[in-house]
């Protein structure tokens, strides 16, 4: 069970306390999307074996949404941060960098 | 009194027993004593009783086999009533007065076994029988052989009554947690403390030490010294009787602490189980020993070295008077020199090495014991007790060199380190040639959150047997023997046991492998090894040795099987602990629930809350007061507790555009004082909510939710402005609870509103339907929404929660010559079905979109967005085959079932009758006199009048006919009244 920390409450909470919500980062595609990136927001998903980026609410206490940056394989948190972030932040991309070296962002920022 | 001595009971030694007190209980019938400090199985030996249990598959007689939790046959039913335990084990449950304990698996007693007939039929039951003998013919499987096999099969019988004990959970904390209270958890202990941080100490049995005392002269005092350090500091709790049974994620750590077992009266509760958040943890839980597959291991008085040591030393009884011991290590040595000094014979040490060299083999030797190097056990003799053992050479085949009288064997086929909790939660193993054995890699260990090792493993748990500190000795090298004699032939395989309580021998893995099973896991699934209760605590490493050697390949490329927790059971009374009965959830009650309760209601459960069904009157049933609710609301008036329904609060300069994403209608052009209802659908474009808003102020709106979806529904709209509308400026708040909310419909409900004081009008004119209005009634705020879910004229009256009881009675109390009837759920819910209202949960069920409902009017063409517009432009949700909402009239005057199918032409590519068409609500309407039901049918709304069949489970088919679903008032008259 894991220990995630509210980056809004500062609580480091217990799995019981949280609810989790899946892959963060997605692009919401609206009615000007097509058929096929339609399907790709809504169901496809990286699912990767290692770095991964994902939702939480913090449920059982402040009711915020957060984003957590876990590997999912052995489950290391190399951070968590707040979900009004388009992409993980500068600090988490060090700390991801600082324990894999070998892993890469797949975004670009402009 | 005079006193008995049972007749194994040694006149002396044992450190743990009190031969001051005797303590009486009951075995299969008998009357028998003990001493206080024994275990079930001590107690036992100490009277005799070597044959404590049957196995599973052949009913072989058996003894105990180990001291501790390892063991495999000495489990017993224990207690009476609501406190009968099947599978406790004898070795590890302290004996307490006028225990009751009763033998399992068979029958008709232990010593007159009928099922001991699979023993002479073992050579025909070997690994894989069953798959390969009950597969034909087909049918047979369901209805002759599962039902014999599920007779047969389980060992012990669950309780029938409730646990009456109590059992509670609590949560722990500790910088630090040592798992095993021995010499190196005491010592890792000590250190952990001596860096500062908070450090806690299980120690799975009653008393601390380990094997350390038992096996080493000063070793009391050792463990003594190092308690009484650890209980001089603030920093450090010590707690025995509490078993570690599995290591989780992030250090979480699951313990189970006896407190009052089986001592009902002490006025504690039995068992704790403790959830434990460890920011390090130290395992220290020691190593088990190894039993030696020779022939016939299995009989009464062939048991573990260390548990015939750990029988004389710590509780002064005798497993035998006679021991033969049987080892490939120096340390069952130590066995024989313990029996010699508590004055039993001790005829040889059969010692697999070549040769035997060291302290513990020479004082042996000095002793005067026999010690027999390079020779083997060929086979015990004696079915159910050991009367000789067959010796001969290891290197050979068996042939015998001589035969040795005795009535005990204890032996040792080395040590395995316990690497349980480490390979919980992920830590990594090894394979140490040199020791034989599985240890931990402390280059892979279990990580934390931060990506480091949260765990550490000292003493012999990590394959270091030398014992610690100023005990610290070096003895000679384990040579592995995995069968025994090394050439042995099938005849003698199929007599080595590997795992005691499942029946699985050598030649079954054996079989296993020729079979085509090279993995180790399907190798235990096929053959059962490691499957009983006991985990295979002793059978693995040896099972998987034996696989090894079938396959050629070395022990490493097999592997182990998977350890999962809980490393020794735990009842399920622990896991509920309080959570059960009235705790078992938290219940959700109305402010009028009392009101309800005194009135005769006749609860539903929706969601956590409950809801008055109907309120029984007299000798009423459910389905009369449900009539006669409708009948008194349709003709007069009636109320209803919709305190449950959903209320979020949804404010901000940014509201409107985003209640315009949130519902599929225009919300932010509802002026203020109007009501609107709004349909909410997923990101996928299913329906998942409904319910009525009201515009409150320029910028505030009210949304009404269904009773189960308040929660869920302010979740997503707090999702959404978190995560995808973050610099929307709105604040959400579910105020579901702040409010109690009263229905009043029915014809007559303005006449009985106007007679209570107050400033709201509610004429047609000042309050017409879909508009709300604020003001006080009989003292008490209120905001009243001219909304109806029955079809009827209707107000729902929102008040402060603390004033709704004081709001419902004003109302019963104005409103006798009305008939003023309290209606519950039930006739609410056929209420709105005579209207063709739409039920979520009914009329949806994640799956239906809106415009399957023909609520299309309420999808808004206007808007560039809302959530679930895109997904609803697929194909498949625009395509003109959609079943769609109709409503159903019976043929006969049968109610349809809810959920029926109708069924459609020909037969699809399954071969099952194609269909067209489902119910999703059915009543008996009072109303109207006769059967009503709505449902969602292909092309339905193009097809009214045509008549569908809905074949029964019965084979009889019941018809309908399509017709609109609004059955009452089509007009609305009455609701805009």
């Amino acid at each position: 069970m894991l220990t995630l920390t509210c980056p809004y409450c500062g609580i480091s909470a217990e799995e019981t306390e949280l609810h989790p919500g899946g892959e963060a980062h997605l692009t919401r595609v609206g009615p000007g999307g097509s058929d096929e990136e339609f399907e790709d927001y809504l169901f496809a998903r990286k699912n990767p074996k290692g770095v991964n980026f994902e939702r939480w609410r913090h449920a059982y206490g402040c009711g915020k949404w957060f984003l957590a940056a876990r590997c999912t394989a052995t489950l290391q948190v190399f951070g968590t941060y707040k979900a009004q972030n388009a992409h993980p932040p500068a600090e988490i991309v060090e700390a991801i960098r600082q324990a894999r070296p070998d892993w890469n962002p797949d975004w670009t920022t402009e | 009194m005079m006193t008995h001595v049972p007749p194994f009971r040694l006149p002396s030694g044992g450190r743990l027993i009190d031969r001051a007190f005797q303590v009486p209980f009951r075995f299969d019938g008998r009357h028998l004593r003990g001493l206080t400090g024994d275990t079930l199985a001590s107690a036992l030996l100490a009277n005799g009783q070597m044959l404590m249990g049957r196995s599973f598959k052949y009913h072989r007689p058996r003894g105990p086999l180990a001291s501790g939790a390892e063991e495999p046959n000495a489990l017993f039913g224990l207690g009476q009533g609501g406190r009968f335990e099947p599978n406790q084990r004898a070795t590890t449950t302290a004996l307490a007065n006028g225990m009751v304990m009763r033998s399992q698996n068979c029958w008709p007693s232990l010593d007159a076994d009928v099922g001991s007939v699979n023993n002479w039929l073992a050579p025909f039951l070997p690994a894989g029988f069953y798959y390969k003998t009950f597969i034909h013919p087909r049918p047979f499987w369901k209805h002759v052989f599962e039902p014999i096999i599920r007779r047969s099969a389980g060992l012990g019988r669950a309780p029938t009554d409730p646990d009456p004990d109590r059992y509670e959970q609590a949560y722990g904390f500790a910088d630090t947690v040592v798992v095993g209270g021995g010499i190196a958890g005491l010592t890792a202990a000590r250190d952990a403390a001596d860096k500062g941080g908070t450090v806690l100490v299980l120690e799975q049995t009653a008393n601390w030490g380990g094997r350390t005392p038992t096996d080493h002269d000063g070793g009391q005092a050792a463990i003594d010294a190092l308690l009484a350090d650890l209980r001089g500091r603030d920093n450090v709790t010590l707690r025995r009787n509490t078993m570690a049974t599995g290591l989780y994620d992030h250090g979480y750590l699951i313990a189970r602490e006896a407190l009052a077992d089986h001592d009902p009266n002490a006025g504690l509760p039995r068992q704790r189980l403790w959830r434990i958040r460890a920011g390090h943890v130290i395992t220290a839980t020691g190593a088990l020993e190894r039993p030696l597959s020779f022939a016939c291991n299995d009989v009464p008085g062939v048991m573990l070295a260390s548990a015939a040591r750990d029988f004389i030393a710590d509780y002064g009884v005798a497993p035998g008077r006679r021991i033969v011991v049987v080892t490939n290590n120096d340390d069952a040595y130590r066995t024989a020199l313990t029996a010699l000094a508590a004055g039993l014979e001790v005829p040889a040490i059969i010692d697999a090495r070549p040769q035997a060299t060291g302290d513990l083999p020479d004082a042996a030797r000095q002793a005067g014991i026999t010690v027999l190097t390079g020779s083997a056990i060929a086979k015990v003799k004696g079915t159910r007790h050991v009367e000789s053992v067959v010796i001969c050479d290891q290197s050979g085949d068996g042939k015998p060199t001589q035969t040795i009288e005795c009535d005990a064997v204890a032996m040792s086929g080395g040590w395995s380190p316990v690497v349980h909790l480490w390979s919980h939660c992920g830590g990594k193993l090894i394979w140490d040639d040199a020791q034989a054995m599985f240890r931990p890699d402390a280059d892979r260990p279990p990580l934390g959150a931060d990506g480091t090792g949260n765990v550490t493993v000292v003493g012999s748990a990590n394959g270091d047997l030398r014992c610690a500190g100023d005990l610290e000795r070096t003895e000679g090298a384990t040579e592995p023997v995995w069968v025994m004699p090394a050439k042995a032939p099938y005849k003698l395989r199929a007599k080595m046991w590997l795992d005691f309580q499942n029946d699985v021998k050598v030649t079954d893995v054996e079989l296993a492998a020729r079979e085509g099973y090279a993995s180790v896991e399907h190798t235990k699934r096929y053959t059962t090894l490691g499957m009983a209760t006991d985990q295979g605590k002793l059978s693995n490493i040896n099972g998987l040795a034996v696989l090894s050697g079938a396959l050629n390949q070395p022990i490493q490329a097999t592997g182990t099987t998977t350890f999962r927790p809980p490393y020794t059971p735990l009842t399920l009374a622990t896991i509920a602990a309080e959570a059960k009965g009235d705790a078992f959830q938290p219940l959700r009650k109305t402010p009028m629930h009392d009101w309800h309760e005194k009135h005769g209601a006749s609860w539903e459960p929706v969601g956590h809350w409950r809801r008055a069904y109907a309120y029984l009157r007299g000798t009423e049933d459910r389905h009369a007061a449900v009539h006669r609710e409708i009948m008194a609301v349709r003709n007069g008036v009636g109320t209803l507790d919709a305190s449950t329904l959903g209320k979020i609060i949804v404010k901000g300069p940014d509201a409107g555009r985003f209640m315009d994403m949130l519902y599929t209608n225009m919300m932010s052009t509802l002026a203020v004082g109007k009501c609107r209802y709004g349909l909410m659908c997923s990101e996928n474009g299913f329906l998942m909510d409904d319910g009525v808003v009201a515009r409150l102020s320029d910028d505030t709106w009210l949304c009404h939710t269904t009773t189960g979806g308040a929660d869920r529904i302010h979740g997503h709209m707090e999702d959404w402005l978190q995560c995808e509308w973050w610099d929307w400026k709105v604040y959400t708040a579910n105020v579901t609870e702040e409010y109690a909310q009263i229905a009043v419909a029915g014809p007559k409900a303005r006449e009985l509103l106007d007679r209570l004081p107050g400033s709201i009008d509610f004429s047609q004119d000042a309050l017409p339907f879909m508009t709300w209005a604020e003001g006080d009634i009989a003292g008490i705020p209120a905001r009243v929404f001219r909304i109806s879910f029955s079809g009827e004229l209707s107000y729902e009256i929102a008040v402060p929660a603390s004033r709704g009881p004081e709001l419902w009675e004003q109302l019963h109390n104005s409103g006798h010559d009305l008939n003023i009837t309290p209606y519950g759920t039930e006739a609410m819910h056929i209420m709105r079905a005579e209207k063709g209202f739409i039920m979520i949960g009914d009329e949806t069920d994640g799956t239906v979109i809106p415009q399957d409902l023909g609520l299309d009017w309420a999808i808004s063409k206007k808007k560039a967005d809302y959530i679930g517009k895109r997904a609803q432009r697929r194909s498949h949700m625009t395509d003109g085959n959609r079943w769609k909402l109709v409503g159903l009239e019976s043929l006969d005057d049968n109610v349809l079932p809810d959920g029926a199918y109708a069924v459609d032409e020909g037969v699809n590519a399954n071969g099952q009758r194609r269909v067209q068409g489902r119910v999703t609500s059915s009543y008996q309407s009072p109303t109207l006199g006769k059967p009503i039901a709505m449902g969602l049918v292909r092309h339905g709304p193009a097809r009214m009048g045509q008549v569908l069949d809905f074949p029964m489970p019965s084979g009889e088919v019941m018809q309908a006919r399509i017709v609109d679903p609004v059955f009452f008032d089509k007009e609305g008259g009455r609701l805009n009244g």
